[in-house]
Parts: structure tokens; sequence; C-alpha cells
């Protein structure tokens, strides 16, 4: 196994979810686009421990794994909120703070 | 060290195309079944890696409770179940540009970072290396992550609660 092929898996994965948080409309589907740019990130991490030879890099994979459920916890709850002001999470029409 | 290819490869070539779906799909409960798939494959690609505690955490947080929030999140918000046609807004190409952009970047500067680096695992690591590093190298951050967990449990909480 090569270690490029872990880090382009992951490249490709980071770009896909950048396409989605860019083009979706719906809030939820942002959330998941940005799940896959943390899962991303995850992967580089664990095979960068892997190559090194070090837990550190579990370690800190493990830490963006909890922040990342406190994040679609509090991102859901934003949504949610969103939806019950407005009745739609079309997060194109909200554009209140808009100069 | 045939075998590990030919698993990547597979768990790869899926993974592709059911991030592809997430991002595509007409459908936003399609949408989180897929994202079952892309998960599930990292934490393969993680088992590959020798990174074995990672990865039950990763089936556990991530496809037990993560998609699950995901599915609650979308029937609170009565998203249409069968097909919706407005789930893209209109800079859709704008995006796949600066994507594929990012793509060409990131594939160029890592073939030259990383061309020829092999990966050798001769053991995988264990979920006991796992959790001395933690309660002893990285144990301030292992309670700062508590305290911001507990914090957004409530900020959470507070933010969609009726009142």
């Amino acid at each position: 196994m090569y270690l490029n092929q872990f880090l382009f898996l992951a490249a490709f994965l980071f770009c896909v979810g950048v396409y989605g948080v860019l083009a979706r409309k719906n809030g939820v589907l942002v959330l998941m686009s940005i799940e896959l740019i943390l899962n991303a990130v995850n992967i580089n991490l664990v095979a960068f421990g892997a190559f090194r030879d070090t837990v550190a890099g579990q370690v800190f994979a493990l830490f963006v794994i909890a922040i990342a459920a406190a994040e679609v916890g509090v991102g859901l709850a934003i949504v949610l909120l969103i939806y019950r002001n407005r009745h739609s999470i079309d997060l194109s029409e909200i554009d209140a703070m808009r100069g | 060290m045939q075998a590990e290819n030919v698993a990547f490869g597979i768990i790869a070539a899926a993974m592709c195309v059911a991030a592809i779906r997430v991002v595509t799909t007409k459908n936003i409960v399609h949408a989180a079944l897929y994202l079952v798939v892309v998960l599930g494959g990292v934490g393969m690609n993680f088992i590959l890696l020798g990174a074995e505690f990672t990865a039950v955490t990763q089936l556990i947080v991530y496809i037990g409770a993560v998609v699950v929030l995901f599915l609650f999140g979308i029937f609170l918000t009565r998203a249409p179940i069968g097909r919706s046609a407005d789930l893209d807004n209109d800079q859709r190409w704008l995006a796949l540009l600066t994507s594929v952009m990012l793509l060409g970047v990131l594939v160029f500067v890592l073939e030259d970072a990383f061309g020829n680096d092999k990966l050798v695992i001769e053991q995988p690591q264990t979920s006991a290396e796992v959790g001395n590093s933690i309660f002893q190298t990285f144990v301030i951050p292992f309670e700062v992550v508590s305290v911001l967990l507990l914090a957004a449990l409530i900020g959470a909480i507070v933010i969609a609660r009726r009142d």
C-alpha cells in the first residue's frame, strides 16, 4: 500500500464535500456535506498516524469525531429553529443579514 | 499485501460513487442513506490502516448516532420524502469548477510530496496504546473536549427548545 492512495481518497471526499456545501440549498444536506469534509480529514489523520507509526493520529481523529458529533447536534438545532421561524430550510432564502 | 490493495480499491470505488450521490441525489432520505455507505467505507479504511479503536468508534458514533440525528432532522423539517426538484442552488457549475480545481491542486501537491512513500503496517495500533496516549499525553485536550461536548449538548437543547 502507498500512503498516497489514502490521501487521494481523502482529497476526493473533501472536494465532493466542498461541492456539496457550495451547491446545496437544503440546510440538512449542507450539514451532510460538512460530515464528508470532516471524514476526509479523519482519513488523513489516521493515514499519517500509521505512516509515522504513532497513535497521535488516531487520538486526533477521535477528537474530530467527538467535535463532529457536537457540531451536528448544534447545527441541526439551528436548522430546526430556522424551519420553525420561516417554515423552510432553503438556505438561499435566508438573507436577512445581507447588506 | 495484494489483498489489502484489492479491498482498498473496492471500498474506495464504493465510497466515491456514494459520496457523489450524497451531493447530487434529488431525494434527501437517499442522501442520508448514501452517507451511511461513505461513513462505513471510512471505518473500513481505518481497519486497513490498523486503527481498530477509531474504526469501531466511527461505526458507533457516525452510523449509530449522527445518521439517526440526520434522519430526525429530515423528518422534523418535514422534508419531502420523495424526489424534490429544487435541492441545488444556481451556483452549481461554479461550485463544480471550484471543487475540481481544488482537487487538481491537492492531487498535484500530494503526488509531489508523498509520491512514492510506501505505507507498511506491521502491526495494528491497539486500543491499549490509544487509551494510554489519550490519558497521558492528551489528557488536557480530552478534558476540554468533554466540556465542549457538554456545552454543545446544553446549547442544542436551549436553541431547539420551544418556549
